[in-house]
């Protein structure tokens, strides 16, 4: 079935990185134009050009409303949800849109996650306890203030736009990354945590927090306002007063 | 799927930090810490003149006066403003202090140190020019 | 930890950063604008500036400032020069030459303001 004709109705030029892996050498560019629609955003454009232009085209996306994390690509050399990035901010320019920066590229916008989810676990994201108390002593309770305190840094939906903001990252891939440090906060403010020992040698060692070198861009990158840079300097701190008390209380319990 | 991967990495440019306002930006912030260093030198050197007699010290002073030394010196101020600003503007992000029920705001912190700063600065300059 | 010495050297970063960011410019302004622009050159004095500076508390005052200004730019150009130059932090010529340089200046400070 024919494309409806595309003529008095405005359109708006898609750069998009193509890699095909075994068939090209290195990625290349293929422009397409789609129509512009006021409401649409990158990934409104990229189906289009799969459904009606080019059903080759590879790339992730899933819930389409910024909360599953599926979708972050760059968008004219910035890293951005393709769900969140409206065609009208970009309009009547050409919109680039390439795969997440300092990932390997599998195909197309598709990135090589592993890294990544090799480190996520490696922080233990989820509650330690030193003790379990029985079922009988019935459930933690924890007051608003108490989940306050770390609650920014559990928004995380995972989508590693701040690993392709960190210029950290791209140039030592060993770096723990601003997600994975800021689960590793979230739990450690976690009233019903103990488990603050447990993460000290990733959150800690080396390509732990002592890597970041403050750049921000992170911060500025996240979707979901987690503020990664700002829980590396609290982990900083209390990463230091912790080697404080050691090298000054060597004989301390840890 | 059968397929074998063939990742492609990009290369990471050599000049990253060009490009992007945010990046250059803080690659400025970083280099103030050179002015500082400096400076500090500057200071090391000012007190082992003193240290060698009136004449050595008079002839650093001299030294300190010429027109490249007072161009470098406006630069350094300007570079150790701008680290002042933007350290004053981050530091915060550091210390998350428990009052009641919240966290102190970070531009609350961020106003104390200014306030710290102007005292301070108000202090030395009064022990400087009339102490 | 790594070499268990990196939150030592980023600990006098901190510091050393808050120091210099409260009292740098003050410095700069009176020793170097104010002198060559004339409004601080009679305060600049040998006898004065000497009277402060050899006074127990001045000497220690000149030693934080010169010490930690020091150790704060040498943790901090480490990492900038590994950033600029696609170098490791932990290379050796750049550790000794970034914390290795702030240590012989903290050193010259320190006989410099006993021997005033």
């Amino acid at each position: 079935m024919a494309a409806p004709p595309v003529t008095a109705e405005r359109t708006i030029t898609l750069e998009v990185m193509r890699y095909r892996p075994g068939t090209d050498e290195a990625p290349g560019v293929q422009a397409y134009r789609v129509p512009y629609r006021e409401d649409w955003v990158v990934l409104d454009a990229l189906n289009y050009i799969k459904d009606r232009l080019d059903g080759s085209l590879s790339y992730r996306w899933s819930c389409r409303m910024g909360v599953c994390g599926s979708c972050g690509m760059m968008i004219n050399g910035v890293p951005k949800l393709s769900c969140a990035a409206f065609l009208k901010d970009y309009y009547p320019g050409t919109v680039r849109v390439e795969p997440l920066e300092n990932f390997p590229v599998a195909r197309d916008l598709v990135i090589v996650l592993d890294d990544f989810m090799r480190k996520l676990p490696a922080v233990k994201p989820w509650i330690i306890r030193a003790e379990e108390p029985p079922l009988s002593a019935g459930e933690y309770r924890q007051t608003p203030a108490d989940l306050e305190w770390y609650k920014a840094f559990a928004m995380c939906i995972n989508c590693m736009l701040c690993y392709a903001a960190c210029p950290v990252y791209a140039l030592e891939p060993h770096f723990v990354g601003p997600a994975a440090l800021a689960l590793a906060a979230r739990y450690n403010l976690d009233s019903r945590d103990q488990g603050e020992a447990q993460r000290r040698d990733i959150v800690a060692g080396p390509d732990g927090v002592w890597d970041c070198t403050l750049v921000g861009e992170c911060s500025t990158a996240c979707p979901k306002d987690v503020d990664p840079a700002g829980a590396i300097q609290r982990l900083k701190l209390s990463s230091a007063v912790q080697w404080l008390r050691e090298v000054v209380l060597p004989w301390g319990k840890r | 799927m059968g397929e074998t991967m063939i990742p492609y990495r990009r290369p990471v440019r050599f000049a990253w930090w060009w490009g992007r306002r945010a990046y250059t930006l803080f690659v400025v912030r970083e280099l103030t810490s050179v002015f500082v260093g400096a400076y500090a030198v500057l200071l090391l050197l000012l007190v082992r003149r003193l240290g060698q007699g009136r004449e050595a010290y008079d002839a650093y002073l001299h030294f300190l006066t010429t027109p490249q030394m007072t161009i470098f010196h406006l630069v350094a101020l300007a570079g150790a403003l701008y680290h002042s600003v933007t350290w004053f503007a981050l530091a915060p992000k550091a210390m998350a202090v428990r009052v009641g029920e919240r966290r102190i705001p970070e531009p609350v912190i961020t106003a104390a140190a200014y306030a710290v700063w102007v005292v301070a600065s108000v202090g030395v300059a009064w022990i400087v020019l009339r102490g | 930890m790594r070499r268990s010495t990196e939150p030592l050297w980023w600990l006098l970063f901190a510091i050393g950063g808050a120091v210099a960011a409260v009292l740098m410019p003050v410095h700069i302004l009176l020793g170097g604008v104010g002198l060559a622009a004339g409004w601080t050159r009679d305060a600049f004095a040998y006898d004065r500036i000497l009277a402060l500076a050899s006074h127990p508390l001045g000497r220690l005052y000149l030693f934080v400032l010169i010490a930690l200004s020091l150790l704060h730019w040498a943790h901090r150009f480490r990492y900038t020069l590994a950033e600029g130059l696609h170098l490791k932090a932990s290379w050796l010529p750049v550790e000794v030459g970034t914390y290795g340089t702030a240590v012989v200046g903290v050193a010259l400070a320190a006989l410099a303001l006993i021997r005033l």
